[in-house]
This record gives structure tokens, sequence and C-alpha cells, in this order.
């Protein structure tokens, strides 16, 4: 069953389109990760879909309706980015006001234990740390018992700890069943939590599959060297010196070593790595044409 | 509806809990009370229940540009309005909230002004009037909350506030609020049928008192309703097509 779908939706904002003819089906129990750097049209893609902002053109699909209807959003848990918590509400109370929304929400008692958030019940939301508030922002999401969460970068300001007890959380919500579409910039807490990842990059979707997918089909490697100087060489990315060290990503390393040589430099300490998705992202949303450029799928990836 | 009435609750909650917020709007017109009518015209009885009636009508512009005019840029700075909008209710609850939140700050900051006038001066009410006063606040906090909303829709919060502060004073003295009914310097008695405020305090007069309605200050107090009703509407649409469409 699909729970949220956008069918070929662009959004402008006056001159600027933030979102380009984008397809995206977000099934029942999927744990999806949203990638892009900042203005990649993440957010408003996020937006599109809870019901914040109209599409320019296109459709979007939420439990099968409009989600400008209120009622489409029953089913619906929401972090947004930033959520700017009335600074003079105490704890339990704003999560009172977030629940006297839905038909059957679970009991503040069990939200607060689940997020560790029991010992602030009291304390006004103005006093709290930026990892406490955030904490209770993704809370929030989880009140209404919803079938669907939509969280916009939802462990910004958490310390490592905070940030694992809520990916546990989020598991645990996914385990039962729940669906979740989460953006981030820790490409970390995609790799750890989502099976399916949406890469965006100027408001495309440059590709749209498994972690391992994505992580395979760039084929970027991360390659270190020590030589005085690098010649302009074809295929290479993100050239830096880090401490008389030429770090750079490739997406063939073959061709870049045959280049090397063939290019006589004097080099030595040459290291070739696997990357991470991060790398293999930038280089993805680095290397494309907005207009030209299909979208990556596990289809094009393997022929 | 229900929905609404928790808005109520949680936005008088917010209120309450800054006090200086609700002290700041009925300041003025105690601090009037207390430094101009209780000496000069506390002991005559029809002159200290008309200045009574103009200082509620004073209290009642203020509180309302002010809460509703920075309170309303302050909130569309904020996240939490949008947030609010990703759960399963319409912005209707919320607004039908603020509107019931800021009437009953607006009738809990003529407390001050009501209790100085019944216990330091000669100001006295039948119980029938007293009611159509009531009534009349109701009625003449409609053209302010509107006022409100439109600063508060169309400005940022910032500009909002300077504005606020502009405005209400002026509006107070040109519409006649600081001076006994007929007895106004001249330009202030050629103007202040334009302004809002005038009809304002003339209704408040006639429900306390045996003052007979100017034409003029009610049409213009009629037209101010339409125009205002339109500037805050063109805002808020505004405001919904800039952060949600």
């Amino acid at each position: 069953m699909i729970v949220a779908r956008a069918v070929q939706v662009t959004r402008r904002y006056g001159e600027i389109t933030a979102l380009d003819r984008v397809n995206l089906d977000l099934h029942s129990g999927e744990l999806v990760g949203l990638l892009g750097p900042n203005g990649a049209g993440k957010s408003t893609l996020l937006n599109l879909l809870v019901g914040l902002r109209r599409v320019t053109t296109g459709r979007v699909e939420l439990f099968g309706g409009d989600p400008r209807d209120p009622a489409s959003r029953r089913r619906l848990g929401m972090t947004p980015q930033e959520t700017g918590l009335p600074p003079t509400l105490r704890v339990g109370e704003v999560v009172d006001l977030v629940s006297a929304h839905y038909p059957d929400p679970m009991p503040r008692a069990e939200l607060l234990d689940r997020f560790g958030l029991t010992d602030l019940v009291r304390r006004q939301t103005g006093g709290l740390s930026g990892g406490q508030r955030r904490r209770l922002a993704v809370a929030l999401a989880f009140v209404g018992r919803p079938r669907l969460v939509v969280l916009d970068e939802p462990t910004t300001g958490l310390d490592v700890t905070a940030r694992r007890d809520l990916w546990d959380g989020i598991r645990q919500f996914h385990a039962e069943g729940g669906t979740v579409l989460l953006s981030s910039h820790y490409l970390e807490e995609i790799e750890e939590l989502a099976q399916r990842v949406v890469v965006l990059g100027r408001g495309r979707v440059l590709a749209d599959d498994t972690v391992d997918a994505i992580r395979g089909l760039s084929r970027v490697r991360r390659v270190n060297l020590v030589a005085p100087d690098l010649p302009d060489l074809p295929g290479v990315r993100g050239v830096e010196r880090v401490d008389g060290v030429t770090r750079l990503l490739t997406t063939d390393s073959d061709q870049f070593v045959r280049d090397l040589v063939r290019s006589g430099v004097a080099f030595s300490d040459l290291e070739i790595r696997p990357t991470s998705l991060e790398d293999a992202f930038l280089a993805i949303t680095s290397a494309t044409t907005p207009t030209t450029a299909p979208p990556v799928t596990a289809e094009t990836a393997d022929a | 509806m229900r929905l609404a009435l928790v808005h109520t609750r949680y936005q008088l909650l917010e209120t309450v809990r800054i006090p200086i917020a609700v002290i700041g709007s009925t300041f003025f017109p105690t601090v009037s009370m207390l430094f101009f009518v209780v000496p000069f015209s506390g002991d005559d009885p029809v002159v200290a229940t008309y200045a009574t009636a103009s200082m509620v009508t004073f209290a009642v512009m203020s509180t309302n540009i002010f809460q509703y005019g920075i309170g309303v840029a302050e909130d569309r700075a904020q996240p939490w309005d949008p947030y609010l909008r990703t759960l399963p209710a319409g912005a209707a609850p919320r607004f039908a909230g603020r509107i019931a939140a800021g009437l009953a700050m607006t009738l809990l900051s003529l407390i001050p002004v009501v209790l100085v006038a019944a216990l330091a001066t000669e100001a006295r009410v039948s119980g029938p009037a007293f009611l159509a006063a009531l009534g009349t606040v109701v009625l003449i906090a409609v053209p302010f909350t509107l006022m409100g909303l439109a600063i508060g829709y169309a400005l940022p919060s910032k500009a909002a506030t300077v504005v606020a502060q502009v405005i209400f004073f002026p509006l107070a003295v040109g519409g006649g609020l600081l001076f006994p009914p007929g007895d106004a310097p001249g330009f202030i008695t050629a103007i202040a049928p334009y302004l809002p405020t005038r009809g304002a305090v003339e209704l408040m007069w006639a429900a306390v008192g045996d003052f007979r309605v100017n034409p003029t200050s009610l049409v213009m107090l009629g037209v101010w309703i339409v125009v205002l009703a339109a500037v805050a509407g063109w805002a808020y649409r505004r405001d919904e097509g800039r952060r949600f469409s």
C-alpha cells in the first residue's frame, strides 16, 4: 500500500524551481532516507507531502487523499526542521495540546517515557537545552499513534548518545510496522537507519535505491597521494591539499591511475579507498547537469 | 469547537505566563484614571462615569492593537504555527482560539480601570447600563481587533511593534478619549468623528449615560470596520500565500 506519493511534482518559488518533476512512492512499512545538500529541495518536498505547501504542477497524495485536507493527516506525525516550541508552555502542556488533535493519542506518560522526557514534564520548553527541545519535537510526531512519520533532520543538534537513543526510537516504531521518511545531513544516520535512499539535488531525484546500491553505483573512490603539482585530469573532483597530501575523489580510479602515470608527475604514497555515502553523494550531485541527467535507478545502474 | 477551546486555553496560558504583557496594555488607561480622572473629576458622578467609559475604550483599543499586532507578527516569525498546521486540523481552531483568548484578555485588562473608577471616584452605572457597557465593549473590540490583525499579518514583528506604539496614542487623543464629551479642543472636535476611536467612545458614553451619538462618528466607525476587515483579510491571505501555498 502506498502511504504517500508525489507524481511529477514541480514547485517554484517565483523564479526559483525548488522541485522539478519529482516522483516518489512511499510504501507502507518502509524506512526511507532523503538525502541532499542544502537547497536541494528536501524540506520543500516534505512540506508538500504534509500539506504545508501547494504543488505548482503535479500531484501529491497522503494516505490516498490531499495532504491539505486535515482528514488525510490523521495518521501522520511530523517533526519539522525547526519547531519553535512556545517557550512559556510546559513540556506536558505541549504534549497535551498536540494530543488534543488526534482521536486516539498515546498517553502522555508513555510518550514521555519512550523519549526519555519524563523528568522534564513540568519544565517550560524555553528552559530546555537545545537537545531536550529537539527530543520533544521528535516525540510530538509520535503522539497521535501515526502510521507515517516525516522527520526533517530529526537529530540536528543532538549529542551522540541522544542521537542513538532517538535512532532506537525510530527503529522501534519501524519494527512495529510504522513508515518513516526522514531527511538528514548525517549520512551516517541514513546508512544506519534507512533501507532506501532518495538523493535529491537541485530539485531533482538523482537516485532512488537501496543504501548498498547507492553506495556501489557511484563507484566513487577517495584518492590520497603526495605530488608536487597535480595536472588537470578528467573525472576528478573535490581536490584539496591537507598537510602536503593531495586528497581527491574520482568516479573511475583505474582511469585516474592510468592518467596519472601517463602525465609523468612524480608522486608517492598513492592510496585508493572506497568512500562513504557522503562522498558518493557529493560526486553524484556535482556531476549532474539538472536538465539532462535522468534519475539513477537500480535498472539503469546495472546496465 | 472543542479544539478551539483547547487553543483558547493554551493561548491564555501563554499570555498569563508573561504577566507584564497584560499589565502593559492596561497600564496607560489605569494611570490616566489615577492621575487625571481621580483628582480632577472624581467627585462629579457624570463626568467621572464618562471619563471611565473613555478609559475603558482606551484600554479596549490598546489591548487589541498590541495583543494582535505584536502577537500575530511574532507568531508568524515562529515555526510553531506551521507545525500546528501539520496536525489533523485546519487553521480555524487556532484562529478562533486566538480571538476568544483575545476577548478574554480585553475584559481582563478593563478590571483595573473599572476598579479604580468604582473605588476612587463617584462614577456609577446601573445594572442594565453595566451590561450594555459590557456588550458595547465586545462590539467596539471588533474594529481594534481587525486593526491589530491587519498590523500583525501585514508587518514583520519589529515593524508591528513600532506601528502599534505610534498609532495608539494619536488615536486616543484624536478621538477625544482624553476629554469629556463636548469639551475637546476645536481641532480634535473636527477630526474626531473620522477616527474609529470616536464612534467607539460615543457608543460607550451612550451605554453608560445620557449621551446622543453623532451619526457621522457612527457611520465612520462602520466604514473603519469595513476597511479594516478588508485590510486584515488581504494581509491574512497574503501571509497564507507566502507561508502556506
